[in-house]
This record gives C-alpha cells, structure tokens and sequence, in this order.
C-alpha cells in the first residue's frame, strides 16, 4: 500500500539563517499512530508546518496520497488536518459556528449531521451553543480538534496536543486519538510527554538538531534499545562490590543496599542463574529482588543525548 | 474556485459585523450626522451655494466618501490583523483556498460593510438635505470601486502591520487627512491658484470629484480622468497584494 505521507529531502532555511530542517526522509503508513518526539527547537513543528502549507520549504518535496503540496496544493491539503500547538481561537464564535466555518473554509458543503458527529464524539455537543472564551483550556483544544476534523481529514497532525493539559484530560484526549485512529485516520502527533508516544503510538520517529536520527516500530524499539536490570535489595548493606563478582559489572546502588546487575533481554544467556550462584557462594542474601525495563523516555533520553 | 471557502470567510467577516453593529454601522452614521449639523445646518446656512449646489447637499459625497474610505481601509486591514494577531490565521494558510480567494473573501467582506455604511450616510443624508442623484449608475460605480480600491489598500495595510498602533496609522494620519483636502467640503476651485496645483496631487481629489460629479453633473476634475485614476489606484493595489502573496511576505515564513 503507498504510504499517505511522503516526504523527500526536505530542507529549510528561515531567513535568520537558522538550518531548521536538514534533508528529511520520512513516509508515514496509511492508518497508524505516528509519534514524532525532538527536544525543544528539534524542527517539529517546522516540519508540521511546511506539510499543511503555513511555511514555505526551502528544499524537497512532500506528497499526501501522492497529490504534491505545492504543485496540487489543494488536493493535498483537502485531505490534511491541523491541531496546533497553540490554543489560538476566534473567542467570540460560538463553537457551533467556527466548527462549520473550517468545514467551509476546506471546501466541503454544509452538512450539519457530520459537525454533530465529530461534536458529540468530543464531547461538545453540549457546548456547542457557547462563545469560545467561555471554554476551559481543555475544552478549547477539543473545539481545535473538531475543527480540525470538520472536513473529514485522513491524514491528521497532533501538535502537542495534551501541553498544559490536566493528567485527567490527557486520559481523556488519548481516548479520543484512540477512536479517531480505529475509524481509519492516520494521525502524526507531536508529544513532549513520551509516556503518550508509548502509550499510543505504533511507530516512533526521533527529530534532533533539523534530522530524522531514529524512524523505528515502538515495540520494535524498545526491545532494541530498550536494557533490563535486576536490583537485588540486600539483608546487609555492602560497601564495596566483592573481587569475585567484579567482572559482572555490577553496581551498588541506596548507600550499599542494593545490586544493580543491566542484562541484555537478547543475549543468548543473561547470566542471570551463575549471579545468584555466585552471590550465594559469596555469602551475599538478600531480601528481595525486581526488575527494570527501560522506558521510551530512557530511550529517547540517549538517543538525543548522542552525538548525531 | 473553493467556492465553500469564500462563502465561509465572506459570512464570517459579516457575522462580526453584526457583533459589532455599534464600531462598524451606528459609529459612522453617527458621526456624519454630526458633521451635517455642524457644517450643513450651524456653518453652511452662511455659506453661498457652491458650483450651483446648496452647501448642505454639496458635502453629501464628500461626507460619504470620507467614510467609505476610512471604513474600507480599517475593515479590511483589520479583517485580516486580527487572525494574524490572534493565530487563527493558521487555519487559512492551510486550507485548499488560493491567494485570490483569499483576497475576494475578505476584501469583499470589507468593501460590502463599507458600502453598507455609504448607503445608509446617504440616507441619513436625505434626512439632512433634499438629494437629486444624476448619474445614479455612475454613482453607485464609483462607490463600489472605492470600496474595493480601499479594502485592497486596507488589507495591504493588515497584511504590513505587526502592531495596533501601526493598524489605526494609514486611516487616521493619512486617508483621513487626505479625504479632508480632497474637496469634501469645499471646491478646489475656491483655492488659490498654488494650493489648487497641490491639491491635484491627492488622489482623493478624484474620487470626491467623480463621484460629487454623479450627483450634481458638477466635477473638480474630468469624469475621465477620475474614472482613469480609480482604476489606476486599484491596479496599483492588486500588483502589490499578487507581490505579497508570490513572496508570501508576512504570511508564510
């Protein structure tokens, strides 16, 4: 199946001079949750920016369902919707009225029983009679949402949807994303929360410094990357890691009270068994024992952290 | 053509002037109720009549073209400001819609108020003084080629502007200025001979003239020469708005 997203050497240089993007390479899947995590200034929302047509690229193609967002700027962009960032609304509208204006604004005749659909399953059929500035922060970025889709996109891009948004509210909106994503749109989110890419999303790309530096499937990922430990919680606290278990690269961890051994899940032996044989032979007990896996956040931590 | 979209902008623009019915409609009607007390019934009861013309119904164009200029400038420079200000331009920029639609939405949202405005100050004006409209068709052109001409220049100035301040600039220290010695209220003729050459170099001059012309069959200036310099302003205006949006200067970075 051709990907609905392609995109192709893109670059972009502000007039500042500022290398905002540097060659991109990415196609996205038809139907899936696409997570694009990047630090502050990483070029995410350039990137978002340039594909929806409110900054000019400087170098490269992007193409949605095969139309060119230049060339065919308005098949492409009939099909692409926008969440921004920024909570940035008419405050006098009603949300009735601007929700059928972005439906105009994309093209497509009244209909009203869609705009009542795409409230009600944001829970905004109840509002739908009230002025914008009377909503909750929460409440706006849904009206955002609905806009968004008033068309009936199928591509839609998540710009940080859930920043400054309570953990209830965030629930809630991963709810929503959820849904939209089973009635078949593909949807590219932004997220600084990195617990919402591994909640939701099927792929993860990493942006850094203008540049796609991982495009991997989540799970995929963490398997890969991803390291496991078993912390060992010792009856007696030790002040050094005994000579004969130094080759094990253990660590002490609580002021002596744990063994922190990191295994790799892959490896055709974790070495696991001849430890507890060697602690017990070392006359080390313990009382208790877990272990870790390493988050996407662990992850997305070194990856960023790496010289690219 | 998006047509959907244009219908959708078009309706949006209207929808806020129904908002605010006092700023866009009942604020300049007021206004030039005003001058008519003043300058028709306080001022001009001493004042001759002027080309044939009681003085009274003989600022009727003047009065309206003054506010059809101002208002089309701050209509359209604030219909599209105000998004850019807030951020709502977002939506605009992304969606299926061309430059010229664009430009059609809002400065046909912005001509029509304007336009809105300068039939009702004309009959208000009615109220004032008796009217005899010669040309009526002539007359109606005019103002709707002014009003097209100056939303296009306001919504150059809305597209420039990064501040209020910069917003309220054009109309209040320049369009104003320039309605006021373009002959609104008085002839060019009763000037003296070095002020009359000055004035000709205010564009305004031609549009109260064309336009008092449609009136009374009375102009400062040729009707052709006011006709050709409409149209020379307008054309001015859409080369530089199709320069904004080839280079996309202070919308798209």
């Amino acid at each position: 199946m051709s990907p609905i997203l392609k995109i192709s050497n893109l670059s972009k240089t502000y007039d500042t001079g500022f290398h905002a993007l540097k060659g991109i390479d990415l196609e996205i899947k038809r139907g899936e949750l696409f997570a694009l995590l990047g630090p502050n200034g990483a070029g995410k929302t350039t990137l978002i920016s340039i594909i929806c047509g409110i900054v000019n690229a400087s170098g490269g193609t992007v193409t949605v369902d095969g139309h060119d967002i230049a060339r065919d700027f308005r098949a492409a962009r009939a099909e692409i919707g926008l969440v921004p960032q920024e909570l940035t609304t008419d405050s006098f509208e009603t949300v009735w009225a601007t929700v059928n204006f972005s439906r105009g604004l994309f093209g497509k005749p009244k209909n009203h029983a869609i705009v009542e659909k795409v409230l009600k399953d944001l829970s905004l059929w109840d509002k739908r009679n009230n002025k914008l500035i009377t909503l909750s922060g929460g409440m706006k970025r849904r009206v955002l949402i609905a806009k968004a889709l008033a068309h009936e996109p199928r591509l839609l891009f998540l710009d940080e949807p859930t920043a400054g948004v309570d953990v209830e509210l965030r629930r809630d909106m991963w709810r929503v994303v959820r849904r939209l994503q089973e009635t078949g749109v593909t949807i590219i989110l932004t997220t600084h929360y990195i617990e919402e890419a591994e909640d939701l999303a099927d792929r993860v790309g990493v942006i850094n410094g203008g540049e796609i530096i991982l495009v991997e499937d989540k799970i995929e990922l963490m398997r890969k990357l991803g390291r496991k430990q078993l912390i060992l919680h010792l009856s007696e606290p030790l002040e050094a890691v005994p000579e004969t278990l130094a080759e094990r690269g253990l660590e002490l961890g609580q002021n002596g009270e744990t063994l922190v051994y990191t295994y790799d899940t892959q490896a055709e032996r974790t070495g696991i068994t001849t430890l507890l044989k060697d602690l017990h032979a070392a006359g080390i007990r313990f009382r208790d024992l877990q272990t870790r896996q390493s988050s996407l956040e662990d992850i997305f931590v070194n990856l960023v952290k790496a010289p690219s | 053509m998006n047509f959907h979209a244009i219908k959708a902008i078009y309706r949006f623009e209207m929808a806020r002037t129904g908002r605010t019915l006092f700023q866009s409609i009942v604020s300049p009607v007021l206004s030039t109720s005003l001058y008519f007390v003043v300058f028709g019934a306080a001022i001009g009861s001493r004042i001759d009549e002027v080309d044939g013309v009681s003085y009274g119904a003989f600022i009727v164009p003047g009065l309206i073209m003054l506010s059809l200029l101002t208002q089309s400038v701050s209509n359209a420079s604030f219909g599209i400001y105000f998004p850019r200000f807030t951020g709502t331009i977002y939506e605009v920029l992304s969606a299926p819609i061309s430059y010229l639609e664009i430009v059609i939405a809002y400065v046909g949202a912005a001509a029509t108020k304007s336009l809105l405005v300068g039939l009702i100050i004309l009959a208000t004006a009615h109220l004032f003084v008796p009217l005899d409209i010669q040309h009526p068709v002539w007359m109606l052109l005019f103002l709707i080629l002014t009003a097209v001409t100056f939303a296009l220049l306001g919504f150059i100035l809305g597209i420039w502007a990064d501040n209020f301040e910069k917003l309220q600039f054009v109309p209040l220290l320049v369009v104003t200025p320039l309605a006021f010695l373009g002959g609104s209220f008085y002839s060019i003729n009763m000037l003296p001979p070095f002020w009359q050459t000055v004035t000709l170099f205010n564009p305004v001059v031609y549009l109260i003239s064309g336009f008092r012309w449609s009136f009374y069959g009375q102009a400062d200036v040729s009707i052709g020469l006011s006709v050709f310099m409409t149209f020379l302003f307008l054309v001015i205006c859409l080369a530089v708005i199709s320069w904004i949006f080839k280079t996309g200067w202070r919308l798209r970075a």
